[in-house]
C-alpha cells in the first residue's frame, strides 16, 4: 500500500474537511485515518490515506491540493509517508 | 504511526527552515569514450552523458513533488577530463569543455564537474594540456566546472603544479574580467580531493568508481539553527547532542531521497555527503548557527572551537542514517554564500586567516573568497600552499576557491549573481612571497604517510 499524508494548516472555517475529502474521493484515494487540533482558531489536521488505487498521479495531486487549499484560505501539503517515516522513525 | 505533531516537525522544517536536499549528482565514467579521434571522442562523451542523464532533472524533480522537500540541484560529475581525454590527439581540450556544456544544458543540470586533472605527485603532458585549457574553457561555457589536484597526505605537495594553478587563476580571472572573474568561482585546487563528491566546484568522479553512481549532498543549516534555538543557553553537552540528533532527521532524509532516485534511475547509489552547505538566503546560513551558539559574529575568538563542535556532531548524527557516508563531508564555508558570512567581513570579524583556521578543523577549504584583483600570482601560490599543507598535514580534504576580482579592491564587492552570490572583497596579507614559491618542485609527503 502506498500511503500518503496530508498536512492541513490555517484558519478554521467551514467544510475544510468535507472540500478535501470529496477531492480524495474523486480520484479515488482512501481516508484512512484523521487527526486534527485547532489551537486558538487554527486548524490543524493531518490525514492519511492509501494512494494505491489513485487516479491520478502523486505530483499532480500535490498541486491540486495546494490549488485547493488557496481557494479555501489554508496550506494543503500531500507528501509520500516515507519522508516522515524516515525522520520520525528507525 | 506518524503523529500530527511529527508531521508538523518535518513540514517546519521544510517551510521554516529550509530543509532541503542540496544535490543530486550523477557521477558519469567517461573512460569507455576513449578515442584518437578527437571529434569522436567529443560526440561520444556528449551522447554518453545525455543518455545516463536524460530522465536526471525530471526524476529529481519528480521526487522533490511527491515527498514535499526540495531538491535543489540536479548535477553531473564526470571522469577527470586529463584521463579520459589522454588518448585524443588534440593541441588543447576546451572542445571538451564544450561539449560538457552542451550536455549540462541538454540534461538541464546547472552544474557538471570533472574538467579536472590529478597532479599531486606529477604532470602528464595531457594534464599540461588540460591546465592549458582551463581559463578558456571557463570563460567560454557556463556550466563546466574544473578542479585541480595538487597535493596529497601520500604524496605531498606539488609546488609546480601550485604555481601553475595561480598563474591560471590570473588569466581566467583577466578572460573572465568584466563579470567580476567568475571564470575563478568555477575553479577550485585541491589537497586530497575525494572520488566521489557532489557538490561543485570540485565534483569529478574518480576512476576507482563504477560506470554510474549517485551521489547526494544533504543540507540544512537552517534547521541545526531552529534547533538550536530551543537549547539557547544550555551546556556543550546540550548542544552537540541537539545537533547530532537534527543532522540525523536531516540525513535520513537524503538517505530516502537518494535511495529513491537510485531506484528510479536504475543507477548505483554512492554515498550521502554530510557537509552543511549555506546558501544566499537568509535562515540557510553557518554564520547564524556560530551566532546562536553565541559567537557575536564569525571570526570572533572561539570560531574555530564552534565550527569544529558542529560540524564533529553533524558527522556523528549523519553517519547513522546513512548506510554509505562520503565526499566532502565537512562544513562549507563559503563566503559569498553566506549573508551572515558576508556580514562579518564587512563588519570586519572575520579574516582570511581566521578563515584558514577554521580549515584546520573540519572546514574545507577556502571557498568563494573574493580578493583584489591586483593579488600577485607568487601570494595567489602562497595562499594555496597553506591550505595544502593543512590538508597534507591533518589527512583531510582541503580546497582553495579564491577569485581575484579584477579592477576591484577591499571595500568593493563582486556581484557574481544566482547560486554564486555575492562577495566583499577581502583583505590579503601584503607581505611577499616570492622567493619561497619561485624555489618550486614538490614538498616531500610527510611522516605519517607512512603507516604501512
Amino acid at each position: 500500500m502506498t500511503k500518503g499524508i496530508v498536512t492541513v494548516l490555517g484558519k478554521d472555517s467551514v467544510g475544510i474537511i468535507a472540500k478535501i475529502c470529496s477531492y480524495m474521493a474523486e480520484r479515488n484515494v482512501n481516508v484512512l485515518d484523521i487527526a486534527q487540533t485547532i489551537v486558538s482558531g487554527y486548524f490543524n489536521m493531518m490525514m492519511i490515506v492509501d494512494l494505491s488505487g489513485s487516479s491520478e498521479p502523486i505530483a499532480s495531486m500535490t498541486t491540486g491540493l495546494e490549488t485547493l487549499g488557496r481557494d479555501i484560505g489554508v496550506v494543503v501539503k500531500l507528501q509520500h509517508e516515507d519522508i516522515f517515516n524516515a525522520m520520525h522513525r528507525i | 504511526m506518524i503523529t500530527i505533531y511529527e508531521a508538523q516537525e518535518t513540514l517546519r522544517m521544510i517551510s521554516e527552515a529550509n530543509l532541503d536536499v542540496r544535490t543530486i549528482t550523477m557521477g558519469i565514467n567517461l573512460l569507455d569514450c576513449a578515442d584518437d579521434d578527437y571529434g569522436a571522442f567529443c560526440r561520444k562523451i556528449y551522447e554518453k552523458i545525455a543518455r545516463k542523464a536524460e530522465r536526471l532533472s525530471q526524476v529529481g524533480d519528480d521526487i522533490s513533488r511527491e515527498y514535499g522537500v526540495p531538491v535543489v540541484n540536479k548535477r553531473i560529475s564526470v571522469t577527470p577530463v586529463a584521463i579520459a581525454a589522454s588518448g585524443c590527439r588534440c593541441g588543447d581540450y576546451v572542445e571538451v569543455a564544450r561539449a560538457l556544456d552542451r550536455a549540462a544544458q541538454t540534461t538541464g543540470v546547472n552544474f557538471i564537474g570533472g574538467f579536472s586533472a590529478l597532479v599531486h605527485k606529477g604532470v602528464t603532458s595531457e594534464d599540461r594540456k588540460l591546465l592549458d585549457s582551463i581559463p578558456q574553457a571557463l570563460a567560454e561555457t557556463e556550466r563546466v566546472c574544473s578542479s585541480v589536484n595538487a597535493a596529497s597526505t601520500r604524496s605531498g605537495i606539488n609546488v609546480d603544479a601550485v604555481n601553475r594553478v595561480a598563474r591560471l587563476l590570473k588569466e581566467t580571472a583577466a578572460m573572465t574580467q568584466e563579470r567580476d572573474s567568475i571564470g575563478c568561482a568555477k575553479f577550485v585546487v585541491f589537497c586530497n580531493a575525494v572520488e566521489d563528491n557532489p557538490f561543485m566546484a570540485g565534483a569529478f568522479h574518480g576512476a576507482g568508481e563504477g560506470d554510474c553512481a549517485i551521489n547526494v549532498g544533504v543540507s540544512g543549516p537552517g534547521v541545526v539553527k531552529h534547533a538550536l534555538e530551543s537549547v539557547r543557553g544550555a551546556d556543550f553537552e546540550t548542544l552537540c547532542e541537539t545537533v547530532k540528533r537534527t543532522a540525523f532527521k536531516i540525513t535520513r532524509v537524503g538517505q530516502l531521497v537518494a535511495q529513491e532516485a537510485s531506484r528510479r534511475l536504475n543507477v548505483p547509489f554512492g554515498v550521502i555527503d554530510l557537509s552543511l552547505a549555506p546558501t544566499p538566503a537568509i535562515g540557510d546560513s553557518i554564520a547564524e548557527i556560530l551566532q546562536e551558539m553565541g559567537l557575536e559574529q564569525p571570526g570572533a575568538p572561539g570560531t574555530t572551537a564552534a565550527v569544529a563542535i558542529l560540524n564533529d556532531n553533524v558527522k556523528k548524527g549523519g553517519v547513522m542514517a546513512s548506510s554509505y557516508v562520503g565526499g566532502l563531508s565537512g562544513a562549507f564555508i563559503p563566503v559569498s554564500e553566506d549573508h551572515g558570512m558576508i556580514e562579518a567581513v564587512r563588519a570586519g570579524a572575520l579574516t582570511l586567516e581566521k578563515l584558514e583556521a577554521m580549515t584546520c578543523v573540519c572546514s574545507v577549504g577556502l571557498d568563494m573568497v573574493a580578493i583584489p584583483g591586483d593579488t600577485s600570482a607568487e601570494t595567489l601560490s602562497g595562499i594555496i600552499l597553506d591550505e595544502m599543507a593543512i590538508g597534507m598535514i591533518n589527512n583531510k580534504t582541503t580546497g582553495v576557491r579564491v577569485i581575484p576580482v579584477v579592477g576591484k579592491n577591499v571595500g568593493d564587492t563582486a556581484e557574481f549573481g544566482g547560486l554564486l552570490g555575492a562577495a566583499p572583497i577581502m583583505e590579503v596579507n601584503r607581505f611577499g612571497c616570492a622567493p619561497f614559491v619561485a624555489r618550486g618542485g614538490r614538498i616531500p609527503a610527510p611522516i605519517h604517510s607512512f603507516r604501512n
